[in-house]
């Protein structure tokens, strides 16, 4: 306990101290107490609501496509199907793959002279990682490839928790796939899929290994990397302060709603 | 679904089946051709169309390893006679190993990174896994004060975003001298992980009946004795998931190892990315350097495979 005390509340602290001055963590200047200052400059930066905004694209994007492939890929594994678990191992691994490997090799893939997908989808030149509009999207592909076996991975245990009574009754009183489908599988699976949202939701608002090593396009720039420009690349580290306690409060405030939902599935 | 009889549904199973599997094809497919990259010729590697049919050889992993310079002129037949079969490997593309006053061939900062890598996610993960390993119990078998508190609090530590913690960490370490050493990412990795390592292990831990250790305790056995000699060995799988899972975390981690170190104890994850753009970009090389970096990962998720729900969920799903 007291390790993670020193190691987590500790620096924030530190910092929160940092977040109301003009510090530099390059330069020797005295370091002046200038109050809410860098929070309002924040809040009054258009550079940092166009990241804000893209953001929250970003994890709309990627989350519900993740969504709609992860449960889709759930819903068809759920049957008796030969060789099963190996298909869903081999599913599974882009997830554990380390997130900058991967947007490494993907670089390679989207590359617009030679690279395998232009050329699979006879897409010609597309440059996919430099165009001010694709950029995004594209990341946003990256990360629905990597983590829709996750979605999957939870979908299929809420599917396989499915009692096989309800569906035999169902059966015997003839009633429609459709009506099945969204009278007994859905709410059933509901608890279990909110679990999955929202941890990609918080894992997606965090992104930055990915986007920071696929693209510098300012139009793709997610917080994160917003963060760490202002904080290591032009050494502003009183407002790079303040701005992470911004991102702190709003990824605290996902957590807790989070954790929450984790709670009540295990209870069940 | 239950009802599979109905000639219907058997079609339906055909199809979902074969959708299964070309989507998980198009799923394998960016591995196997960063894969295939990592075993081609330079040439063939940004060749238009993309050149599927290929020679497999070595000579990236050749290149991975050493320092090379361009060839100025062609070598000397008895040179290239005399060239052990690697050394040929970088010949015959037109280049030459660099090699030290003693004429050692000089190795690239590669095998540094990856051996980096090796001890930090190591050394991080044994420690993690044993301090969660006991709290884990002592949540498990006493009552702690506003418990759930405290959980959430660990588990909060984990849920940060790496960058907003970077920053002070990165001034604390600068004035400590911790910047730039195994010592330093070691102890954030296993911070990081100890607070994950405390959920799942607490799951597991939950599961092993009190009533053993109970038994052991009227038998005369302390509690420590109860904990090692009972406990332990019946939590065995559940450490091992664990281990597993904080080793993953630690091998993979980027954000925090870029910031924190630059070159003694850098490991691979900021490594590979920082060789695009020297000079000219040799993708079999990278890839060479990914397909090295991703074994062991791959490996461990087979072993994995059934814990890899519980894991991901934090513990709080089980099957």
């Amino acid at each position: 306990m007291a390790f993670l005390i020193i190691f987590n509340v500790f620096p924030l602290l530190y910092s929160l101290g940092f977040s109301f001055t003009d510090f530099r963590a390059s330069s020797k200047a005295a370091v002046n107490f200038v109050g809410l200052k860098n929070y309002t400059d924040i809040l009054a930066d258009p550079v940092i609501w166009r990241s804000f905004s893209t953001t929250l694209w970003y994890v709309i994007v990627s989350v519900s496509g993740q969504f709609v492939v992860g449960f889709g890929l759930a819903l068809m594994l759920n049957r008796p199907i030969p060789g099963k678990g190996f298909l869903t191992t081999l599913l599974l691994l882009p997830m554990m793959l380390s997130p900058v490997v991967v947007g490494l090799f993907w670089k390679l893939i989207y590359d617009p002279s030679w690279g395998i997908l232009n050329y699979a989808l006879g897409l010609g030149k597309t440059a996919w990682l430099t165009d001010a509009n694709l950029a995004l999207y594209a990341v946003a592909i990256t990360d629905i490839w990597m983590w829709s076996p996750f979605v999957m991975l939870l979908s299929l245990a809420g599917l396989s928790a499915v009692p096989k009574h309800l569906y035999e009754a169902a059966s015997i009183d003839r009633a429609s796939k459709f009506y099945t489908f969204f009278r007994i599988t859905l709410p059933l699976v509901a608890p279990i899929l909110l679990i999955a949202v929202i941890f990609r939701t918080m894992e997606a608002f965090k992104t930055f290994d990915i986007a920071f090593v696929m693209t510098g396009q300012p139009q793709a720039e997610l917080i994160s990397s917003r963060l760490y420009k202002m904080a290591f690349a032009q050494w502003q580290t009183g407002p790079a302060s303040a701005l992470a306690y911004i991102v702190l409060i709003m990824v605290l405030c996902i957590t807790n709603i989070y954790v929450k939902y984790l709670n009540k599935a295990k209870e069940r | 679904m239950a009802v599979v009889s109905t000639r219907s549904g058997r079609l339906g199973n055909r199809i979902a089946i074969a959708i299964v599997i070309v989507i998980t094809l198009i799923f394998l497919s960016p591995i196997y051709w960063i894969t295939t990259t990592a075993f081609k010729p330079l040439v063939q590697a940004t060749s238009v169309p993309p050149s599927i049919v290929f020679e497999p050889q070595i000579t990236p992993f050749v290149k991975l390893f050493t320092k090379r310079a361009q060839l100025t002129a062609p070598v000397a037949p008895e040179v290239y006679e005399a060239a052990p079969w690697w050394e040929r490997l970088v010949l015959d593309g037109g280049e030459r190993l660099a090699r030290d006053g003693k004429g050692n061939v000089v190795f690239s900062a590669y095998p540094d990174r990856f051996i980096n890598s090796l001890i930090i996610a190591i050394t991080s993960t044994i420690l993690a896994v044993s301090l969660g390993t006991v709290t884990a119990y002592g949540f498990s078998r006493f009552r702690v004060k506003g418990e759930a508190d405290l959980l959430f609090f660990i588990l909060s530590t984990r849920m940060l975003p790496p960058i907003v913690v970077a920053i002070p960490m990165f001034l604390m370490y600068r004035a400590v001298g911790l910047n730039d050493t195994h010592i330093g990412l070691i102890i954030l990795y296993t911070a990081f992980n100890v607070s994950f390592a405390v959920w799942l292990m607490k799951g597991f831990m939950d599961e092993i009946p009190k009533e053993y250790e109970e038994a052991a305790l009227v038998d005369g056995y302390t509690r420590m004795q109860a904990f090692f000699k009972i406990v332990l060995p019946e939590a065995a799988t559940g450490i091992a998931a664990t281990a597993v899972f904080c080793f993953i975390t630690a091998w993979n981690e980027y954000a925090f190892a870029l910031i924190l170190t630059n070159r003694r104890a850098q490991t691979a994850p900021p490594f590979i990315p920082s060789q695009i753009g020297t000079g000219l970009q040799d993708w079999t090389v990278i890839a060479a350097g990914t397909v090295l970096f991703l074994i062991p990962v791959a490996i461990f998720t087979f072993l994995l495979r059934n814990h890899l729900l519980r894991g991901m969920s934090f513990g709080a799903i089980r099957k």
